[in-house]
């Protein structure tokens, strides 16, 4: 039985659970429900989760270990000559076999070796399935019957479900964090892998980064290079003619819309800017490629500059776009918090609005601007499709925003969209890459917040 | 100078400043709402175009012996008989002065490759038509279709090596006796992506969004509103649901890209999910929505007055009871108003889903979520990349696609805020 039916049996099975379990309350208390600890729907429940916890616990479980096991025993059941490969052969040879055994419905043809450890494979899949089935049946039955057994009017069956619906409302918030440490243990553990092959240093400070391996050893270039300073370089320089556009537009947005605007028009252009950040980023790509890059080019031909294709300034200009709209509504919030009396207070001393905002309110919401920018910040370097759109590929460690550059988030798709090899510092060194980006925008936005709360002004 | 001007003479100057100062501002709010138009204006003048699409008018001969030489109806041979021949052969009875091998060739280019599949269709639906004459609308070359819409200037086809003088005389002669027409596009609309751009849709890309996004709501939205519910309403207030509740925050921060590298390393090296199925995609943007869904039903639970629970308490409801009960009906609105909002952050994502290899060349619509699909944005990113000078055009529309996609789900949280918004 595949997965997804037994998965339906299962529910199945606790549905009709909980008719059982309410029917044999409201018989055992003789249709008189109010001799029952709890309502007679919570019987119900209580049977339902009885069948469905403990047969869907051992599936998950299953599920997440069945490919690991089935690996170890048809590795352990290839000839000995072949189990003393290097571990990235057995690797590739494993991965020969499952698509051998897939493809075998369709007639695939090999070496009689794969062929032999396909068939093996298919073998030990079934046997794993039929037991899972059986199993998971068996416990979801026996569930059924011991919680049926135990369904009287002295049962707290309230209780009971209660604790497990806590226990499951606990392990939902448990997820976000599982999240967070799968990230950071994926990007950990491939990165280390990588910095087997390529020293820290020289990925950190290297110069030069040409990642493409040649595919035979005695071509030119053929051990690539991962020098990483170059894509860094590059991300920065986008990142900051970004933060030169979108900082001051920006910051002169928030002040216009919460020191002079009139409130009709506050109400108007507020949600016609956030229009801007609710815009796909794969839309702004689109827009850099096919509106501005060619008129940033057309325009630097003008004046008589040579502007590449794919410069940084066309990728940087429409990442701004995109980052206008954090600056200014987190920049709006900490202004609109500034309170009136620091306002009238300036007043009162005769100072003209634009002398209010410049040295009363600015310096009162400094740390929240300054905790906007940083955000904006991270957005920034962490943008990935519009710089996969209308930035370089190449690395050019330069500052001239004419040039094409590259950026971190370019390489790391570069890298991995399309045929991969496991375990080729090529592929490898895209974790590697995600690995610093995930630090630095994790240290952005840490400083910002910690910005923010160590320097908010407390009124009264 | 006396005191008085000098104050004067400053207060002018104050006064420039105060005037230049608002002028900034106000430039600042224009520049950002004038490249938001033009931006907007730009993807709808390249789009609109692209819901139509030219059709050519031909009389065509369904000659027996090219589709059914030995007349028995098979239908395996009806399907792969050689239809551009029968369409080359309509071409040249209007054009007979096209006789050598390069100049039917030229010819034959007039039509798209997908006339061929119009006849086909023809036959297979009714294998009576075969020996007849019938007037048919086969959809016209990509580079037609350009022409017609003013998109490409002959010059500009000439120098493009896209067409030549032949081909406009043929083509003029055609739009003259009023057999060249604009039509809708439904193809557009219907079918999957395809390497002649005038053949290619959307509508594959679309159904993988809607499945990719299926997966999305069934993951996140449970698991948020569960671990809303216990942050908000159960959790002590100790370092360990601290730190919970930094990690959500932070989770939030994470470059969406790196939520990719997530997936790539989890679901499909070790878990060994199938590569650019929706259902790894569903996957990985539920880990990215699951914080805009827990901050959001947080804060909507957070808005129901106190009052409610002791009412309920009072009355002998227990904790659990209050929130299933009172608490999560009354913070409902709020709760989906911000999953919809994430869930169309989800669908204009792109990044995280070409990490696991949702970039593949999708003509059939998916099936299932573990069969190969594309999504929406990800085919706008291919279309883009695509040097063709027609799938600028189809780029362009299916962005308004997507657009009013997000239009419509932001639209309906709007509408939910503002009928079920609730000052207590």
């Amino acid at each position: 039985m595949n997965t997804s039916a037994l998965l339906t049996l299962i529910v199945l099975i606790a549905m009709g659970g909980f008719y059982v379990g309410r029917g044999r309350a409201l018989r055992r208390a003789k249709n008189a429900a109010t001799t029952l600890h709890s309502l007679p729907g919570y019987y119900g429940y209580y049977v339902a989760l009885s069948v469905a916890l403990p047969a869907l616990g051992l599936m998950a479980l299953w599920l997440a270990l069945e490919p690991t096991i089935i690996r170890n025993l048809v590795i352990a059941d290839l000839p000995a000559a072949t189990r003393s490969l290097a571990p990235e052969r057995i690797e590739l040879l494993y991965n020969t076999i499952v698509n051998t055994a897939r493809a075998r419905a369709i007639g695939a043809s090999g070496d009689p070796a794969t062929l032999a450890a396909a068939a093996h494979y298919t073998q030990l899949r079934t046997t794993a399935q039929m037991a899972l089935t059986a199993l998971a049946l068996t416990l979801a039955v026996a569930g059924l019957l011991f919680a049926r057994g135990r369904v009287g009017p002295s049962l707290r069956a309230r209780c009971a479900v209660e604790k497990i619906v806590m226990a499951l409302l606990m392990t939902a918030s448990l997820v976000a964090v599982l999240a967070t440490i799968g990230i950071v243990l994926s990007l950990l553990f491939e990165s280390v892998r990588f910095f087997d092959k390529v020293p820290v240093t020289d990925f950190l400070f290297g110069l030069h980064w040409s990642p493409q391996t040649a595919l035979r050893a005695d071509q030119v270039g053929s051990s690539g290079s991962f020098g990483a300073v170059p894509v860094f370089a590059g991300t920065l320089l986008i990142t900051a003619i970004a933060m030169l556009v979108a900082g001051p537009v920006g910051l002169m947005s928030a002040i216009f819309m919460s020191e002079y605007a009139s409130p009709r028009t506050r109400a108007i252009v507020k949600p016609v800017l956030e229009v801007l950040a609710g815009i796909p980023t794969v839309v702004f790509g689109f827009f850099a490629a096919l509106t501005v890059a060619p008129f940033v080019r057309k325009m630097g031909e003008a004046a008589g500059l040579s502007v590449a294709s794919e410069s940084a300034l066309a990728a940087g200009l429409v990442m701004g776009i995109m980052v206008i709209p954090f600056v200014s509504s987190l920049s709006d919030d900490v202004i609109n918090a500034v309170p009136q009396s620091l306002r009238d207070g300036a007043y009162a001393l005769g100072a003209t609005k634009s002398e209010t905002v410049r040295q009363v309110i600015l310096p009162a919401a400094l740390p929240g601007i300054v905790g906007s920018f940083l955000l904006a910040i991270s957005r920034a370097i962490g943008e990935t499709m519009i710089v996969v759109m209308a930035a370089g590929l190449a690395a050019k460690l330069t500052a001239n925003p004419l040039e094409a550059v590259t950026t971190v988030t370019v390489q790391i798709v570069t890298l991995l969209v399309g045929d991969q090899e496991f375990d080729s510092p090529k592929t490898l060194a895209a974790f590697a890459l995600g690995l610093v980006l995930f630090c630095v925008t994790l240290a952005l936005n840490i400083i910002a917040l910690r910005i923010v709360r160590a320097f908010r002004e407390e009124y009264e | 100078m006396t005191r008085a001007e000098d104050t004067a003479r400053r207060l002018k100057r104050r006064h420039r400043a105060e005037k230049r100062f608002r002028l900034y501002g106000i430039g600042a709010v224009t520049s950002a709402l004038v490249v938001l138009a033009l931006l907007l204006g730009t993807i709808i003048v390249n789009g609109s175009s692209a819901f139509t699409t030219t059709e050519m008018r031909l009389t065509v001969f369904l000659d027996p012996a090219v589709i059914d030489p030995d007349a028995k109806k098979n239908r395996d041979d009806l399907l792969q008989a050689d239809y551009g021949a029968i369409v080359l052969a309509a071409l040249q009875k209007r054009f007979p002065e096209a006789t050598g091998r390069s100049e039917r060739l030229q010819l034959l280019k007039l039509a798209s490759p997908g006339a061929r599949d119009v006849l086909r269709d023809m036959v297979m639906a009714d294998p009576a038509v075969i020996g007849k004459t019938v007037e048919v609308s086969v959809p016209a070359s990509d580079n037609i279709d350009l022409l017609r819409k003013g998109k490409m200037t002959k010059a500009q086809a000439v120098s493009g090596g896209k067409m030549n003088e032949r081909q406009f005389a043929w083509y003029d002669k055609l739009a003259a006796d009023g057999l060249v027409r604009g039509t809708f596009n439904t193809r557009f609309f219907t079918a999957g992506a395809s390497r002649e751009p005038e053949l290619a849709g959307i509508w594959s890309a679309v159904v993988g969004s809607f499945m990719t996004l299926a997966v999305t709501l069934v993951v996140a939205f449970p698991l948020g509103v569960a671990a809303a519910i216990y942050l908000q309403e159960f959790a002590p207030k100790n370092r360990w649901t601290d730190m919970i509740e930094v990690n959500i925050n932070n989770l939030a921060a994470v470059p969406s890209i790196v939520f990719g590298l997530l997936g790539l390393a989890v679901f499909l090296n070790y878990m060994g999910l199938p590569r650019s199925a929706p259902l790894v995609g569903g996957l990985v943007l539920a880990l990215m929505t699951l914080p805009t869904i827990i901050i959001a039903a947080r804060s909507a639970m957070q808005a129901v007055p106190p009052s409610i629970r002791d009412a309920a308490v009072g009355l002998g409801a227990s904790p659990l009871q209050v929130v299933a009960h009172h608490v999560l009906p009354l913070a409902m609105p709020g709760i989906l108003t911000g999953s919809i909002i994430g869930m169309a952050r989800a669908l204009g994502e792109t990044a995280p889903l070409l990490m696991i290899g949702m970039v593949a060349f999708i003509v059939d619509a998916p099936t299932s979520p573990m069969s190969p699909a594309t999504v929406l944005p990800v085919q706008v990113y291919l279309w883009a990349d695509s040097p063709e000078r027609a799938f600028a055009e189809k780029t362009a529309a299916a962005v308004l696609v997507l657009l009013a996609f997000l239009i419509v789900m932001n639209g309906l949280a709007i509408y939910l805020r503002r009928k079920f918004e609730r000052r207590w």
